[in-house]
């Protein structure tokens, strides 16, 4: 299985309810039903990846995240997750609303802006960071919302969101003492399991 | 019953058909209270049941479907109403799937309904035929499942009212069925949805040679009524977009001057569709079919909660909407999903984006509507081992 996925699977009670925002070819939510008993939905608008998702036999749902997660009542699962997706939504502070809501807890991923990477091209270079993981120019960047480990961890703590777990990896989904030491310089991906306030 | 001709019909369809007869001598009651002494289903079926019978599927008809889904009828030269989804090698594949259609009770294509006779009195039923409803239908399509031999379906399916009848197997018959497959249709019919039902009604029923149902009797068919009943219905079943592609203001006869006749092309189309329907549907059978629909509520014997109706249901759900379906819209389905997610049922479900309208399910475009829905019967033909 994907590393990443691995991790997240980590943060993931047995038995659990899961909806799984922008669930793509439906892997985690695959590795899940198998190996954890999971019942999970995915939520996806990708006509390819809702195929692959089907192949897999995994709950997938076509919908826009942007158009919000209205249609589920409170309570409706124990975890909601979204995958590399906080930072290129349109309000991530309405979406981990939402996700609170309708999950008792949320997991979500997202890359590190403050990573020593993306410090050095705008200390250095004057330039808007282009790296391993973040790939994208300026112009075609999904990401919208760009955010350092610090930032999030200051809104959750604005907003009195407890931070339950978090597993903070660089780009190859290795976490070791430096990381450990100075996440928010050398870590690229951070995984955050956060409750209700 | 190999012929010749056969080696005319198409390679991936099922070909000649013939549609068999399932008979019962037993009365049978119906959710109103009234009593069939004894009832007929025509249906047809396509591919083989497979030793284990585990690759059953049973599709379900809309309001003015019958038996005949798939494949010719000896001397006819249009397929039946289906024939884009069923046969060899289509996405419901005939190879894997042994296809059961039967014709519905209150229908007017063989099954028993209102142009069949009533023994107890020697003439047609006519208006005289009882309310039937969904459960009906569904305990009477359970009853041909038991004479086939088939404990469990693999998939029921069904677009539009056929999906309606499939949704009610999942939560009637959870142990007979292993996928519901729900296309175009909705949970309960809206007001708007009874409204155009009954203006099609009451054209039927203010139609002098409808004769307070008799006409059979009489000799006569209330062709006018039928006639607008089914152009204001297939006027529903298209999209505004999809009618202005397909005639535009094009001028079929006259011209635009105001003097003599005039018919756009649009009105030529809507009166073709009329007469032919009206030539071949049973108007009380139409009455009765629409207020099937009408009665329609997954919710009624559940409190009225539609995640409660579900609760006791064990198959996968396929539920798939039309954007521009505005009789059953995508709203109609999110319904469905939502409540389905509520009672922890497994789905798929997606939009299909076309200009169709609600009689997308019946076409072969989108490529994308074919695709996932195959994809899901790839899944059915897994779960048949």
């Amino acid at each position: 299985m994907r590393p990443d996925l691995e991790i997240i699977s980590e943060l993931i009670a047995p038995e659990s309810r899961v909806l799984d925002l922008g669930c793509g070819s439906g892997a985690l939510l695959f590795h899940l039903q198998a190996d954890k008993s999971v019942n999970g939905y995915g939520l996806e608008i990708d006509r390819e990846h809702i195929l692959e998702c089907v192949a897999k036999g995994v709950n997938v749902i076509e919908q826009d995240l942007d158009e919000g997660l209205a249609n589920f009542s409170d309570d409706s699962f124990d975890f909601v997750v979204m995958t590399e997706t906080l930072q290129a939504v349109k309000r991530p502070d309405k979406a981990i609303d939402e996700m609170l809501r309708v999950g008792r807890e949320a997991i979500v991923t997202f890359p590190n802006f403050g990573h020593l990477a993306c410090r050095l091209q705008i200390a250095l270079q004057g330039r808007m960071p282009v790296t391993g993981h973040l790939p994208n120019q300026w112009y075609d960047t999904p990401n919208t919302h760009m955010c350092t480990f610090r930032d999030f961890e200051q809104f959750c703590r604005d907003r009195g969101i407890p931070i339950r777990e978090r597993f903070v990896v660089n780009n190859v989904y290795n976490n070791n003492w430096l990381i450990n030491r100075l996440p928010n310089l050398f870590g690229t991906t951070a995984y955050y399991r956060i409750g209700r306030a | 019953m190999a012929t010749t001709r056969e080696a005319e019909y198409p390679q991936d369809s099922v070909g000649r058909v013939v549609p068999q007869r399932a008979v019962w001598d037993v009365p049978f009651v119906l959710k109103s209270g009234s009593r069939l002494p004894g009832y007929e289903l025509v249906y047809e079926t396509y591919g083989e049941l497979n030793r284990s019978k585990s690759n059953a599927v049973l599709v379900c008809h809309a309001l003015s479907g019958n038996h005949h889904a798939a494949g010719y009828h000896a001397g006819e030269t249009r397929p039946g109403w289906w024939e884009t989804a069923i046969g060899p090698g289509k996405t419901i594949d005939t190879n894997r799937f042994f296809v059961v259609s039967p014709n519905n009770i209150g229908g007017c294509h063989g099954s028993t309904g209102p142009n069949a006779i009533n023994p107890e009195t020697g003439k047609a039923w006519g208006a005289e035929f009882p309310q039937v409803t969904v459960e009906d239908w569904v305990a009477s399509q359970a009853a041909l499942a038991d004479l086939l031999g088939i404990e469990r379906f693999a998939a029921v399916i069904g677009g539009s009212l056929g999906g309606m009848q499939a949704l009610y197997w999942a939560i009637e018959y959870p142990d007979r069925i292993g996928h519901a497959v729900a296309i175009a249709s909705a949970p309960w019919l809206s007001a708007q949805n009874i409204a155009f039902n009954e203006i099609a009604r009451h054209a039927i029923q203010t139609d002098p040679d409808y004769l307070d149902g008799g006409f059979l009797e009489a000799g006569k068919i209330p062709e006018r009524g039928l006639m607008l009943a089914r152009m204001l219905g297939h006027v529903t079943y298209l999209s505004g977009f999809g009618l202005g592609q397909r005639f535009g203001r094009e001028i079929r006869r006259g011209d635009l001057s105001g003097r003599g006749s005039l018919e756009f092309e649009v009105e030529s189309y809507l009166h073709y569709q009329g007469r032919n329907f009206a030539g071949k549907f049973d108007a009380n059978s139409y009455v009765n079919i629409t207020r099937v629909l009408d009665l329609f509520d997954l919710r009624a014997k559940h409190g009225g909660e539609l995640a409660h109706a579900f609760k006791d249901a064990t198959c996968h759900f396929l539920i798939l909407a039309f954007s521009s379906d505005w009789r059953f819209s995508p709203e109609r389905s999110k319904e469905i999903v939502d409540a389905l997610v509520a009672a922890n049922k497994g789905v798929v479900s997606a939009v299909i984006e076309t200009e169709h309208g609600h009689d997308a399910f019946l076409l072969q475009e989108p490529a994308a509507y074919h695709r996932l829905f195959r994809a899901y019967m790839d899944r059915v033909a897994l779960d048949c081992g």
